[in-house]
């Protein structure tokens, strides 16, 4: 499990913010791909807040909810020798206590 | 997407017909049995609660998809709402999205083309689009669409400009993802039912993009 | 190392085989099963994944989806109390000499 704990209060991150995925190594379920981990990119969005999936799918009640984000990379940050031009990207939603300040 | 398979309709005349096609019962199909019984007896479910929830499934097509489609490109109101809250202005076309996880739309446009893929399992859009076909969930679709979109979308016949920005969208947590296609030049003068069957399953995938009809 | 069920970017991928498969109704079944159990709130979706991505590396790769399925249902619901392995091992026999298939 991710040692961070989530913060109760407002959402941290805004439209725009950079930010970089953490390179934790969790032992149970998480929703972070391995391949944005250490990764830095972009908040496109707030969803909102949802359950925590790593808390739900040991029977637990996911509480408190997380912000969740829609993140953008570049695809030429994420894939060595990426094939495609420069303006490519990757999107994915993850959760607050995945990010960091960048 | 209704398959004709004789076994199925064996199956829904006599649940113990002999087989009479290759359908080989594997432990998992006998396990899945089991446990439904074990799980009806013991009252957990009913056999209507499991019949009801496998008739909704069955009822959810791309076809759904396709007429949310052509009315978002007949109806910029629509349209709009559409993008913002989804669950309504699906509802508006009959359509029930339940206690499905919420869909989200992004639109493909001739600079920015989407693609949705879940490297993590095979989160897809159900409650619109039904169930995704195989190649979706195959552990081909799901290493390669993140790492080489270009590659795998010349695959599936599409090839994409480097002018074009290709934003390939992982379905990591609760939101499914649903791409609203670009409508194709040459369909201004079609009605609403006849561009809704234009859009196909794969071009709200974004595995391809939506054709203009061909000319007879 | 990855996941086994973490697969962006995972190495070796080949041509996506792009055969439309007939559903068959045992998977379609298992699929209601799971979202009556999920509407009752008996077994999560994040379960259902959780307990997938526990399968081995091999088994993994080498089981059909729906497959993958039923073994995180049955795990769970053995997790839970719900249901015993010997349960549903007497009752695939009890089918099976019922003729069942």
């Amino acid at each position: 499990m991710v040692s961070v704990e989530a913060s109760p209060g407002p959402s941290r991150f805004n439209p725009g913010d950079r930010v970089r995925v953490r390179t934790a190594l969790p032992a149970g379920h998480c929703r972070t791909p391995v391949y944005v981990r250490g990764k830095t990119g972009t908040i496109e969005r707030l969803h909102g807040r949802f359950r925590n999936p790593e808390s739900l799918a040991y029977a637990r009640d996911g509480l408190p909810q997380q912000p969740l984000y829609l993140v953008s990379f570049p695809q030429r940050d994420v894939w060595a020798g990426y094939p495609g031009p420069s303006r490519d990207r990757v999107l994915m939603d993850l959760y607050e206590h995945w990010l960091e300040p960048a | 997407m209704h398959d004709g398979h004789d076994h199925d309709q064996a199956r829904d005349h006599d649940p113990h017909a002999p087989i009479e096609d290759t359908h080989e019962v594997t432990r998992f199909e006998k396990r899945a049995a089991a446990i439904q019984a074990l799980l009806i007896e013991k009252g957990v479910v009913t056999a209507d609660e499991v019949r009801r929830a496998v008739e909704d499934l069955d009822a959810r097509t791309p076809a759904q998809g396709a007429r949310v489609v052509a009315r978002a490109w007949v109806d910029p109101a629509f349209k709009a709402r559409l993008l913002s809250d989804t669950k309504a202005a699906v509802a508006e076309l009959g359509i029930d999205l339940g206690s499905l996880p919420p869909v989200k739309i992004v639109e493909n446009t001739e600079r920015v083309h989407h693609v949705i893929v879940c490297t993590l399992c095979s989160c897809y859009p159900i409650a619109i689009l039904g169930l995704p076909p195989a190649w979706y969930k195959s552990l081909s679709y799901r290493s390669r669409m993140v790492a080489d979109p270009r590659g795998v979308l010349r695959e599936f016949g599409l090839e994409l400009g480097r002018e074009v920005e290709v934003r390939v969208v992982d379905s990591t947590a609760d939101l499914r993802y649903m791409v609203l296609p670009a409508r194709p030049a040459g369909t201004e003068h079609l009605g609403e039912a006849e561009l809704a069957r234009l859009v196909t399953r794969d071009s709200m995938i974004g595995v391809t993009r939506v054709r203009a009809a061909q000319e007879r | 190392m990855p996941q086994v069920h973490d697969r962006g970017g995972w190495p070796g991928g080949g041509p996506i085989d792009r055969t439309e498969h007939a559903r068959s109704a045992w998977e379609t079944q298992t699929h209601g099963l799971l979202n009556v159990l999920a509407a009752k709130d008996l077994m999560r979706v994040d379960e259902l994944r959780r307990a997938i991505e526990g399968l081995g590396p091999a088994e993994y790769e080498q089981l059909g989806y729906y497959d993958r399925w039923i073994t995180a249902i049955e795990q769970v619901m053995v997790e839970k109390g719900v249901v015993t392995r010997e349960e549903i091992d007497r009752k695939v026999r009890e089918l099976e000499a019922a003729k069942r298939w």
